[in-house]
């Protein structure tokens, strides 16, 4: 069977390497063959899999020896938990360089050394939040990932995120094979959550594909460089990381989506009480003269 | 037989009739017959953006600034910032004569480059340029100073050049001018010009304000000569003669610390108005020094611009340019005596950049040639006002012209002589028009002053009436072709 390549995006700091690192934890304990590519210049997609502070990266290692000519695919790929195998593509500090151009530099040399070519079932790219250019929509072009995940929490900068992502989909998706594969709920606990993410996942036209509850253990999992799975197999939240390795492993709804337009997304924002209706009198006015 | 203004016209739009509309319509306004009585107001649209799908010949903002302005000053390095091919393709290829000992004091044909490597556009450049310096500084002691000529990646990932160059240049206790002229910026090397006059200004003039020089009533400064083929020494000889004292070449042969002399002088005498005037008139409005066109290009202009630049002075330099000018005279007119009867008459079409397309002209017509067609790369509208009275009335004039169209005015206008670049020079060659590189003088001059002008012209005459034009067509097909004349 063909390689799924998926890619995990979603606005910063919404949890995407944690649920990447999870998900695949989960799908390697059901005996899938996964490789993470993190495609960040922070680094930190695979962390939890390599129980290391952070993982040496290509391009750091390609400035090292000269340029990436001078690499071999072993000296940038670790196999930790459950025999998944890690790159990370690393970058610039911030403020210098150019991020975007080390993941496309990175994903054009993990091609060219063959690490798509072993025994695989998944390949996931843990994307940096923003698609600030077209460094980091490399992951999405041409016979790269085909299935995309968005990581959502019903927080209204999140869901802009999440629609916001839909339309940098939707103009690969008309070029070529990429699809969205869903939104995956990383829980915040608002009110009505799990509905408002449903809801927002019909108008785009995909799924919710999971809802992940918020659990302390994710946090004590993560001070221990170690993924739930890992760190306390027996918890519920495993389970929850497992029942969403199963639903990826089954999912066959792969959508162009239908991002809505601003409107639309304040409807529902509103609907759900989020976002209060608005007060056309109070825009543009300072404290001072609301009072007055 | 020159045509006029409606048969110009009607050239012109003949030979646009193959583009699209919308390009018709474009290359239109930059196309026109000269019309005199239109002196001072706006001929044609210059400075634009070139079509898509053309041919150009222009070049880019680096370009303007390491290639012409930047590049002929000696005692300082030039480092071409990002990949290698900028500075390598474009090294020495200007003909910017110098006196130095290469690699010592002087550095003006070498290619300094940071050759950028995929790791330096991923985690920047500016580490390297450290370095660069420093390695510079070791190899080179005895450079003055050191410019910074950005490339287009340096300007894609931001590079903070002016945080090293400030640096480093406190570190170094030397000048270095981060000079932000990334190849995509503007619409061809005019802008490079300009950005490169404002680092003059920003890096250089601003900063050698204390400097303190002996000055004379009689100083003055080259602008914008570049010394092409040795063009500024040409020039420079007769200012001399005429009793000024030249105190600074920009940037031909020139160093920093003339270019650091600039604002003490009386007067500035710019040559390239079109990649020099910014500095010129800034040096006026912040220094007070004026300045002056002048040409030098054939006997005629010669006269009239050293008269020109005497007339600012007093009397003595007034009386001794009328020497110079009477001792030149037998100098030059057994040049016209020998070259125009060999070519009077002769037509010739030029396609230069900044401001030869007007400049040359003189010279031509002193040989009693004509120009039937003439227009810039990459000039601006004053440029085209300043050409209006140089040439006839109905003369064809092309701005930023391309491959396509100046390969169909030459076959309507049937010149004797085309004068361009090198990426017009060898196509014009094999349609068999006799051709002269009109940027590098075709590895000759200098043309400047008398003494270019005796060059000139021998040049001319060598490359018109060249023995090889004839031979173009085999013998056989020239006997068939006689025979059919014959027939017909």
């Amino acid at each position: 069977m063909a390689i799924r390549q998926c890619a995990i995006y979603g606005k910063g700091g919404i949890g995407k390497s944690t649920t990447t690192q999870n998900l695949v934890a989960a799908l390697a304990e059901a005996g899938q063959k996964v490789m993470i590519i993190g495609c960040d210049p922070k680094a930190d997609s695979t962390r939890l899999i390599l129980h290391a502070k952070a993982q040496n990266t290509i391009m750091e290692m390609a400035a090292e020896a000269g340029s990436v000519e001078d690499l071999e695919l072993d000296d940038v790929l670790k196999v930790g938990y459950g025999g998944v195998r890690c790159v990370e593509s690393g970058g610039p500090e911030p403020g210098v360089g150019c991020a975007g151009r080390g993941v496309i530099t990175a994903i054009n040399f993990l091609e060219e050394e063959g690490a798509y070519e072993e025994d695989l079932d998944f390949v996931f790219y843990d994307v940096l939040g923003d698609v600030v250019c077209g460094g980091f929509a490399m992951p999405i072009r041409e016979n790269k990932a085909q299935e995309i995940y968005i990581v959502v929490s019903g927080e209204m900068m999140a869901m802009y995120a999440a629609n916001n992502i839909s339309k940098g989909i939707c103009k690969y998706a008309s070029s070529g094979g990429v699809r969205l594969a869903g939104l995956i709920c990383n829980s915040r606990k608002c009110d009505r959550e799990d509905e408002l993410i449903e809801a927002l996942a019909g108008k785009i036209g995909t799924q919710m594909i999971h809802f992940v509850p918020r659990d302390n253990v994710v946090q004590q999992a993560e001070i221990r460089r170690m993924t739930v799975i890992e760190y306390n197999p027996k918890c519920n939240q495993a389970d929850e990381y497992r029942a969403l390795a199963q639903k990826v492993m089954a999912n066959e709804l792969f959508v162009v989506p239908e991002p809505c337009t601003m409107d639309e997304l304040e409807d529902l924002l509103m609907e759900f009480g989020i976002m209060e209706v608005e007060d056309e009198s109070i825009i543009g006015k300072t404290a001072d003269e609301a009072v007055a | 037989m020159s045509m006029d203004k409606a048969e110009t016209q009607a050239l012109i739009s003949e030979v646009l009739e193959v583009y699209p509309d919308k390009a018709k319509k474009d290359r239109l306004k930059h196309l026109t017959a000269n019309d005199t009585e239109q002196a001072g107001k706006k001929c044609v649209t210059a400075n634009r953006k070139s079509l898509p799908g053309v041919m150009t010949a222009r070049g880019c903002a680096y370009a303007g600034s390491k290639g012409v302005v930047w590049g002929p000053i000696k005692d300082m390095v030039h480092i071409s910032h990002g990949p290698v091919g900028c500075g390598q393709y474009s090294r020495a290829g200007r003909r910017n004569y110098y006196t130095g000992m290469t690699g010592v004091n002087s550095f003006g044909t070498m290619n300094f480059t940071s050759d950028f490597q995929e790791r330096d556009i991923v985690f920047g450049g500016d580490k390297k340029l450290s370095a660069i310096v420093d390695e510079i500084e070791t190899l080179f002691p005895l450079n003055k100073g050191i410019s910074i000529q950005s490339e287009c990646p340096v300007g894609l990932i931001g590079d903070d050049i002016e945080a090293v160059a400030k640096g480093k240049g406190a570190e170094i206790g030397k000048t270095i001018v981060p000079v932000r002229c990334e190849g995509f910026r503007g619409v061809s090397q005019s802008l490079g010009h300009h950005i490169a006059n404002d680092t003059l200004r920003d890096y250089v003039l601003d900063k050698s304000e204390d400097k303190e020089i002996e000055t004379t009533p009689y100083d003055v400064a080259i602008i914008g000569d570049y010394n092409i083929g040795g063009d500024a020494w040409s020039s420079r000889i007769l200012l001399e003669e005429i009793g000024l004292r030249v105190v600074a070449q920009w940037s031909g042969d020139g160093t920093i610390a003339e270019l650091e002399n600039g604002p003490k002088v009386k007067l500035n005498l710019i040559h390239c108005y079109r990649s020099m005037n910014y500095i010129s008139r800034h040096m006026e409005e912040k220094y007070g020094v004026p300045w002056m066109e002048y040409n030098l290009f054939g006997p005629t202009k010669c006269e009239e611009s050293l008269r020109k630049i005497a007339a600012f002075f007093d009397e003595t330099i007034q009386a001794k340019a009328e020497e110079v000018i009477a001792k030149y005279r037998q100098q030059w007119e057994p040049i016209v005596a020998k070259y125009k009867p060999l070519l009077e008459g002769k037509k010739v079409m030029l396609y230069v950049g900044g401001l030869r397309p007007r400049h040359v002209i003189g010279a031509y017509e002193d040989l009693g040639m004509e120009i039937v067609g003439t227009g810039y790369e990459f000039a601006h509208n004053d440029d085209y006002t300043k050409t209006i009275p140089e040439v006839k009335d109905a003369t064809l004039i092309y701005d930023d012209v391309t491959g396509y169209e100046l390969e169909k005015f030459a076959e309507k206008l049937k010149p004797d002589l085309i004068g361009a670049g090198v990426k017009e020079k060898y196509i014009f060659q094999k349609m068999g028009v006799p051709f002269r590189q009109m940027h590098s003088w075709d590895y000759s001059g200098p043309y400047h002053g008398f003494d270019g002008f005796a060059i000139f012209a021998r040049d001319m005459d060598m490359t018109l009436n060249n023995p090889c034009w004839d031979k173009l067509t085999a013998p056989w097909k020239k006997s068939e072709e006689a025979e059919l004349a014959e027939a017909v």
